[in-house]
Parts: structure tokens; sequence; C-alpha cells
């Protein structure tokens, strides 16, 4: 599980000059479930084309067991892509599609290990049939494309993609075009076939729960750069600066200051934390869950505010409760109506400490929580009025 | 529902300039002189074979020489960057908006035995090399009034319409599906052979139909540029209806015959077209 399989060395990339990617420095695992995570345009595409092949690295290096690949063409390495949009061939029936790796390319010779020779018929229905029984679409062989849903393209696509047994396999946003359920069952489904096959899955994603629910290590990087690098626990729980801690889940982001080892503060008031090694006095982002703050009645809390906002959102309600000025959300299962002032209370680990970044101060804040949410509702009101 | 009207116009036209038509050929190609009915115009047309030989022979070797020809250009020029593809498009069309005549009147000075080619090969001693080394004695090419001129005629006229319905095929193929046919271990010229070539072959199908017909039934090029030593169809049904020849009913006959022989052409070629992308090309 911990032999490096790929490594990108110092990759810069620039398309005109345009800065695309700022000196990336990742090495990735064999049989790792590895997660590229950010916004659209933050160079995760540009990331996998770099390590499939298509696209060189304007400076950098990159290194696959150990030998440097940047040379080395597409067709010639132990890597394979699944598509954002499939690309299948649509002159060519489910058997032919996922067969086409097989038939372009040849292995030694059996009997004379010096010659190379094509794969026998035999050996390539085999294994045709191998890889759509594993992604489910065993007897779909003399279907065309066309015919089939966008979730059973997807998995042709997959399965044409490791009929070869790569070492690694790259998968660009595999379900982004797939409606809610379906995207859910399909990432059980691809972890399924991570484990079985056992080989090394590169996956580009920007949807946090997907990246959070499938990976061992997430990447997750903006604007061409890295800004984290662990876990999901590690990255859910201990965000590095204040855009980790946004994009990855809800976030209220304070401005604190580290009194001591242990000790924040925080609108004039010191709370109990579990972090230490800041200097003392020294300015901090204070993260904290909406779900990690307790409502209390008003004389019980560490800090006093007023509900401006409540939504219902299934499980629980979001809160927004207005601490002078500086709007937080609140998730709860405990009802408080608008208007109300309450008091709340954080546990020492639902606080999380980062030091001051390019970030801090733009993220974090939900004064504009609300005209977001009415903004959406008024989008959903003039659809309804289209329809009728 | 209203919206249906609007066809009205299109389907007035069709019935007027082509079903009609159709139904007075076939009705000439059944009838006599005296307006009776009779087989005799197809049972006459005897005489007439070696210029179904001749008009078909030519046309396929004109579409042949403009696939090979055409299909190169379209494949290359889509890979071009968009600027030299638009002015390269621009010179594909441009004979096109001259006069179809005019067009194969440069030809013939071209290719006359006193022609551009014959006055510019001499006047750089070209021949005087060519009798030296063959042991000849010839001041000229003979190339004018030969069934390879009609099919240079043909294949000048009628290029264009190869190379743009393959250009336009090729060029909307996903290139993520080539990047796929890579990715998979495809080298260029596999890809080319198991992806780009079987998608493209809808634009040939359409190429080949639309370079074939007009070649099959055209007129004036072979009198122009074959000195009308090779009698085609176009020329032969021309003088059932225009020349001193005149027999409408033995041309409409020949053309409906040469009809069915393209439409049965074409429909075979679809079929095998239909195996690869099921695109209809007439
Ligand atoms: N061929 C190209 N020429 C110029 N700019 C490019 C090219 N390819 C990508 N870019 C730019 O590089 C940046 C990163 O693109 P990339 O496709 O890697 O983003 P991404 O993270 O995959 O985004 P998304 O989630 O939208 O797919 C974008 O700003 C994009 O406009
Ligand atoms: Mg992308």
């Amino acid at each position: 599980m911990s032999k490096e399989l790929i490594r990108l060395s110092d990759c810069f990339m620039k398309f005109d000059d345009d800065v695309i990617l700022d000196h990336i420095n990742l090495y990735i695992n064999d049989k790792e479930f590895l997660t590229l995570l950010g916004p659209s345009g933050c160079g995760k595409t540009t990331t996998l084309r770099i390590i499939g092949g298509f696209q060189k690295p304007t400076s950098g290096d990159v290194y696959f067991d150990g030998v440097r690949i940047n040379d080395v063409p597409p067709h010639k390495r132990k890597v394979n892509t699944v598509f954002q949009k499939y690309a299948l061939f649509t002159h060519m029936n489910i058997f032919e599609n996922v067969a086409f790796g097989l038939r372009v390319n040849k292995i030694p010779d059996p009997n004379n290990p010096n010659r190379m020779v094509k794969v026998p018929e035999a050996e390539i229905k085999q294994r045709v049939e191998e890889a759509l029984a594993l992604v489910n679409l065993a007897g779909y062989g003399k279907r065309s494309v066309n015919s089939l849903s966008g979730g059973q393209q997807q998995r042709v696509a997959i399965a044409r993609a490791i009929v070869n047994r790569p070492q690694v396999l790259l998968l660009d946003e595999p379900l982004g075009a797939l409606d809610l359920k379906l995207r859910k069952d399909m990432q059980i489904e691809l972890k399924r076939i991570q484990q079985q096959v056992g080989i090394t899955f590169i996956y580009v994603t920007h949807d946090q729960e997907e990246a959070l629910t499938m990976s061992d290590t997430i990447v997750v990087m903006n604007e061409g750069k890295i800004q984290q690098i662990g876990t999901p626990e590690d990255i859910y729980n201990e965000p590095k600066n204040a855009f980790v801690a946004d994009f990855i889940g809800e976030s209220n982001i304070i401005d604190g200051i580290m009194h001591e080892d242990y000790v924040v503060g925080m609108y004039g008031r010191k709370f109990k934390c579990l972090d230490k090694g800041f200097a003392p006095g020294e300015a901090v982002d204070v993260v904290i869950r909406p779900e990690d703050i307790d409502i209390v009645p008003e004389a019980e809390g560490q800090l006093t505010g007023t509900v401006t906002e409540v939504t219902f959102k299934g499980i629980h309600y979001d809160i927004i409760v207005d601490f002078r000025g500086f709007k937080w959300l609140i998730q709860t299962t405990d009802y408080s109506p608008v208007g109300a002032k309450i008091g709340v209370k954080i546990d020492p680990d639902g606080f999380h400490i980062m030091k001051k970044s390019q970030y801090s101060g733009t993220f974090g804040d939900y004064s504009s929580y609300s005209s977001e949410y009415d903004e959406l509702n008024e989008d959903r009101l003039e659809e309804n009025e289209d329809e009728e | 529902m209203k919206n249906k009207w609007l066809a009205a116009p299109y389907v007035v036209w069709m019935a007027i300039f082509v079903v009609a038509p159709l139904i007075l050929v076939v009705v000439f190609a059944f009838t006599g002189q005296d307006g009776s009915v009779t087989l005799d115009n197809f049972s006459n047309m005897g005489t007439y074979v070696p210029a179904f030989w001749h008009s078909f022979g030519l046309a396929i070797a004109a579409t042949l020489i403009c696939i090979l020809i055409g299909y190169p250009l379209a494949y290359f020029l889509s890979r071009e960057k968009l600027m030299v593809r638009k002015v390269a498009m621009m010179l594909i069309m441009l004979p096109m908006w001259m006069n179809f005549l005019l067009r194969t009147y440069a030809w013939m000075s071209i290719l006359d035995d006193n022609g551009l080619i014959n006055q510019f090969l001499s006047s750089i001693g070209f021949f005087n090399v060519w009798n030296a080394i063959f042991g000849t004695n010839i001041q000229f090419f003979h190339m004018i009034n030969t069934q390879g001129a009609i099919v240079l005629g043909m294949v000048y006229n009628f290029l264009p319409f190869m190379v743009l319905p393959i250009f336009s095929v090729i060029d909307k193929i996903d290139p993520k599906v080539i990047e796929a046919a890579q990715d998979l271990g495809a080298s260029s010229s596999m890809v080319f052979r198991k992806v780009i070539f079987p998608l493209s072959l809808p634009g040939v199908l359409s190429g080949v139909t639309m370079v074939f017909i007009p070649s099959v039934s055209t007129f004036a090029l072979s009198r122009l540029l074959g000195g009308g030593k090779t009698l085609l169809l176009g020329d032969l049904i021309e003088m059932q209806f225009l020349g001193n020849a005149y027999n409408p009913h033995l041309g409409s006959a020949i053309a409906l015959v040469m009809m069915v022989i393209v439409l049965v052409m074409m429909a075979i070629m679809n079929r095998f077209g239909e195996g690869e992308e099921g695109v209809a090309v007439l």
C-alpha cells in the first residue's frame, strides 16, 4: 500500500501567459485511491492529462515507478483514462469498445518471448466478458453505444479502461453527468471495482462529499496550487487554511488570537481549545463547523446572538445567527424561531485553529447566505410560473 | 398544428418540379412516338450499351481519383490551424464560383497539343531530353481529346464535392475519442485505421454520391475535352432531346435505366456503409 508509484516533481504549467499549475509536488502510492479536489478551472484536468501523457508540463518532471516519463507518449504509458464524457467509439458495439485496448496491443509470444503477437481471440473474449461482468454489464456486448443510458455508458468506459489491466486508472469527473441517486450508487461501485482489481485510482472531482466518501488521500487544489494533501479526516478536521475549510463542507471562520497554548480568543472572550504551538498573541483563523455548535438558553451561552434566518433541511435546521454583525451558520435539530436571542456552547474540540493565509477574511462569513438562499428560491418560483 | 402549412410551398414545388417531371420521364419511356404503350425504347437500347460502359467506367475512375486526392486533402486540412483551414477551403471552393464551361474551356487550352503544358515543356527543352532518352521523336504530349482528359475534367469539376463532406465529418470527430484510442495503446496509424477512418466513412459515402452522380450524367465534357470521340450517356440523352437524333422517348428510357442503375449502386454502397455507421447518403 505504501510503495510510491507516480511522482510529480515541481510541475509547472503555462498556457500563453497564464499560470495553470504552480509548482505541483505530489506522489501517489500503489493501490491508493487519490482524489484531486478543487473548484472549476483549478487545474485538476491538466494535472490528470500530464499523468496520462496528453500534455507536457512547461517545466518539472513526471516519474512512474522511479522512471522519468515526460517524453513517453500516452499509448506507451501503463495508465488508462476514463474520460469525463465517456468518449466511447460510436462505430463499434459494446464488446468491441471494451476489446479495443486488447486488439491494439501486442503481447510476447508464449512460445518465443522475443516475438510479439496479437492477443488470441479466445483470451480477448474472456477478458472482455470479465470486464463487462465487473461493471455489471454482462450480456451487453452486442448492444450499440447509443442504446445505453448515461450510467451504462459510464460503466462501458470503465470496463474499456481496465481491460488492459493498467496499474493506474485516471478518472476525470466520471460521475459528473449522472443524477444524484445514480452517482451515489456508482461511487460505491467504483470503490468496489478499485478494491476488487487492486489498482491505483486517481480521481478528479469538484464534489467535496464524493471526495470525502471515496478517497484514501485527498489533494485540495485552488488556482493551480496544492492547498492541502491528507486523508479525508485530516482535511475535514484539520483544514490548513480558510480556503480548504470553506471548500470542504460548511465552516464559520472567525478572526481570533491565540493567547497561549489551548486558549483562543474571539469577540474579546477566551475559549478552551485543543490547539497549541502558536506564538503567544498570534492572530489566527478559527474554524467552527456548523454541527459542532450547541444552542443553549441565553444565560448559559459562551456567546449570545440573534437568530436571523431558519431553513428546514430535512435532517436538521440551518440557522443563521448574528453575533455582533458576523453571521454564523449553525446546524441543529432544535428549532429556534427568527428573532430569538440564543446562547451557544462550543466544546474545546469544536475549535480548529489555522495560521493566517492569503485566504483569510475571504471565506466563512454567512452574511450573504440568506440573500443567496432567496435568489435560489426566486429561481424556483420563476420556474414554477413558466410551467403554468 | 398550423405549422404544417408552412411546408405547403415546398410540397407544391416538389410536385411541380420533381415528381411531375419524373412521371413524364416514365410515361415517355414506355410510349412510342405515336403515343402507344411499348417497350421498344428499351429493346432498342442495345446499340447504346458502349455509352453505358463508358459513362459508368469514366465516372467510377473519376470518383476513385477524387477519393485518392480528396481524402488525404480533407484529413490533413482538418488537422491544420483554423486560419489555414479557412484559406484552403476558400481555394477549394473558388473554382465552383466560376462558370462550368469557362473552367472547361480553360482546360482545353491547357491540355491542347499546342497548349500551355506542351509549350512550357518544349520551352524548357523537355522533349529533346525525352527523345534522347527514349529514342522517340515527339514534339508534344497528346492529352486533349482523350478519355483521360474527360476524367481529368470530371475530377477537377467535382473534387470539391468529395473534399467538403469528408472534411466536415472528420472535423466533427471528438478529439477525446482519438485521445481515448491513444490512451488504450493505439499508435497513430492504428488510431487512423481503427477510429478516424471508420468514423469518416459516412463522409466518404456522401462524397462518392456527390461526385459519381454528376460524373455519370455529365455532358459537354466529352465533347469539349474528349473531342466527341467517346459518347457518354449525358450527351446521348441530350441528343435525343435537343440534337438531330430527336427522340425524347428513347432519351427518357435511357435516363430511366441510368437512374435505376445508379440507385441500385447507391443502395448497395449504403448497405456496406451501414455496417460502419448507419448514415444514409441518398
Ligand atoms: N489548451 C488550453 N489552452 C489554454 N488554457 C487552457 C487549456 N486547457 C486548460 N486551460 C486553462 O487551464 C485552467 C485549468 O484547466 P483545467 O481543465 O485543468 O481545470 P479543471 O480543474 O479540470 O476544471 P473543471 O472542474 O472545470 O474541469 C483553466 O483556466 C483553463 O481555462
Ligand atoms: Mg476538468
